[in-house]
């Protein structure tokens, strides 16, 4: 096994190899146009932070990222578990759900920039969609997989319909929900950006799509690594939350396989 | 070490309210469980199982049973039918002389399986009934340490259930069915996975409770010994479909010391009589059908 020192050793050697030959690559054989070079994205993104560009587009990205995630993750949870638990109901609408689940969700985006136009509350509407979707069909999924077992042992002791919501069928769907929520930030991210590129005058997408038009390739690197970024500090957001609200699955991870 | 623990849990008292214990405004004599001609047959797509037949029992209440026979005879389905999440195909199972239709939350059933919740702690498993009937925190705690010192889990408390062993996990399991405190407890094989002196130290703990709290047991096993050991009376089945053979009145005495039992002319003749009647039926288990 390799030591979490050396992993991260390994990782540092693997990123500066690649940033070497992408320099070397534009210097020599004079790609920067296609290619533009480290040395002038970090130049530019070191410009940016100065002048004050990056903040003001990362905090119209952030912002509609966020708030529709927000909602959009609440409302999925909220109609996953109360669907997932009328089971009639849940059993008439079972195949129009596996329908909405086998289509790609990015065909939606367009559908959705139609309907809603592009200003900041419908790229909100249009982000938590996404991630609505997302999130209520793992959370459905989860609850529809709880433990029969489990319930009834619960029922044998008295339990009513909200004990056995909270210890039994949330626990139980959370490592599902955690699914849904994962899948939902690069969603979440690219319904902002794509919102962004269509209109308005903020927000990365907004960035991208003027320094692409203006073949400002250094400029449209620069904005990629801060989405990336983004991207990540999003993820790692979501896999803390997921090691505090569910502790038992990170002992799991932790501990020595046993069967 | 766990037998001397066993001399330590003996002395804790286990605290129930009055009402909780006054499990017999029902008459001694009438049956508190009983099955009237009961069978049970299971419809597979391959093939259908005579689980139990024709089957005709009556359990006072404040009774030790235990049950006793080949693999697959049908003693699990009987709880079952009993806890309510089994109807029976023909014939009448009724709890205080009222058939059984749905959950039956009078009894408390440890089941074959441990079924502990995989995201909660021993210690949160364990709370999982209190919890359930509203007992408040300061309570709960002290209850759920009572219990785990009771069944030998100290130091535990904060482990999940994939983090301990079998035996461990059966244990949890115990106390969160002693801590659900119901009238009448169904238990499935409980102390199967224990080794010789915890198990001696469980029995003796759970005809403590019984006794004390006047619990009605319905205890299946496969331990012979451990068949006559706790029973008042322990009934004895046929292979499937399950019948009854023989049922065993054991009249031991009730405060029963069971290490010195052992050693007992009368439980050693009881035991003896038992494996009698018990070995044909196990050979024709091992003979294909
Ligand atoms: N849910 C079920 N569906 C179909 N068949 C079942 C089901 N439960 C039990 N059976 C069948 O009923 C018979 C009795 O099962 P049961 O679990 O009651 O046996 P048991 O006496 O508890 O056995 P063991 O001592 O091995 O636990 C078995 O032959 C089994 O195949
Ligand atoms: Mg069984």
């Amino acid at each position: 096994m390799i030591s979490g020192r050396n992993l991260f050793g390994i990782r540092v050697a693997i990123a500066v190899a690649l940033l070497g030959i992408w320099q070397y690559l534009s210097q020599a054989r004079h790609l920067e146009f296609y290619l533009s070079k480290p040395t002038d994205i970090a130049g530019r993104l070191d410009q940016w932070i100065s002048d004050g560009t990056l903040i003001s587009h990362l905090q119209a990205t952030v912002f509609v990222a966020i708030v529709g995630f927000a909602i959009g993750a609440c409302a999925g949870l909220s109609v996953g578990l109360l669907l997932g638990r009328a089971a009639t109901t849940a059993k008439v609408i079972d195949p129009f759900l596996m329908a909405f689940y086998s289509m790609p969700k990015v065909a939606l985006a367009p559908v959705f920039v139609l309907w809603f136009g592009v200003d900041t509350s419908m790229k909100v509407i249009f982000v938590s969609l996404v991630v609505f979707f997302l999130v209520f069909l793992n959370t459905y999924s989860g609850v529809r997989n709880v433990s029969r077992e489990q319930l009834t042992i619960l029922r044998l002791m008295g339990a009513r319909e909200s004990d056995l919501m909270r210890k039994v069928v949330l626990p139980s769907a959370l490592v599902w929900v955690f699914t849904g929520l994962r899948l939902s930030v690069p969603y979440a991210l690219i319904g902002t950006i794509l919102g962004e590129m269509m209109a308005t005058n903020k927000g990365l997408g907004f960035l991208l799509a003027n320094t692409a038009g203006t073949f400002d390739t250094t400029g449209t690197f620069a904005t990629l690594v801060v989405i990336v970024a983004l991207s990540m500090v999003f993820n790692a957001l979501v896999r803390l939350a997921e090691s505090t609200l569910m502790p038992w699955q990170a002992r799991l991870d932790e501990q020595e396989v046993s069967i | 070490m766990a037998a001397s623990k066993s001399g330590r849990l003996m002395s804790i008292p286990l605290k129930i309210t009055p009402e909780e214990s006054a499990s017999s405004s029902l008459d001694r004599s009438s049956p508190l469980i009983s099955f009237e001609d009961v069978s049970k047959v299971f419809n597979l797509r391959e093939a259908t199982f005579h689980a139990v037949n024709g089957l005709n029992l009556a359990i006072r209440p404040g009774e030790f049973v235990t049950l006793v026979g080949p693999s697959g005879c049908g003693k699990s389905t009987l709880l079952n039918m009993v806890a309510g999440l089994m109807k029976p195909t023909s014939g009448i199972v009724s709890y205080r002389g009222v058939p059984v239709v749905g959950i039956n939350q009078r009894v408390g059933y440890m089941t074959q399986a441990d079924h502990l919740l995989p995201w909660r702690t021993i210690a949160g498993n364990i709370s999982v009934p209190l919890e359930i009937s509203r007992i408040g925190k300061g309570a709960r705690r002290a209850r759920i340490e009572e219990l785990i010192e009771l069944v030998g889990l100290t130091g535990f408390e904060a482990s999940y259930p994939t983090q301990v062993s079998g035996g461990m996990r059966k244990r949890a399991a115990l106390a969160r069915l002693l801590a659900s405190d119901p009238e009448t407890l169904l238990m499935d094989e409980p102390f199967g996975a224990l080794d010789a002196q915890l198990r001696l130290a469980m029995q003796t703990e759970l005809l403590n409770v019984q006794a004390r709290l006047g619990k009605t047991v319905v205890f299946v096993t496969h331990d012979l010994d451990e068949a006559i050991s706790l029973a008042d009376r322990c009934v004895v089945f046929s292979s499937r479909p399950g019948r009854i053979v023989q049922v065993i009145e054991t009249g031991l005495p009730r405060g029963r010391d069971l290490l010195a039992l052992r050693f007992d002319p009368s439980f050693l003749k009881l035991a003896r009589g038992l494996w009698e009647t018990l070995t044909p039926e196990l050979k024709s288990v091992e003979r294909p059908t």
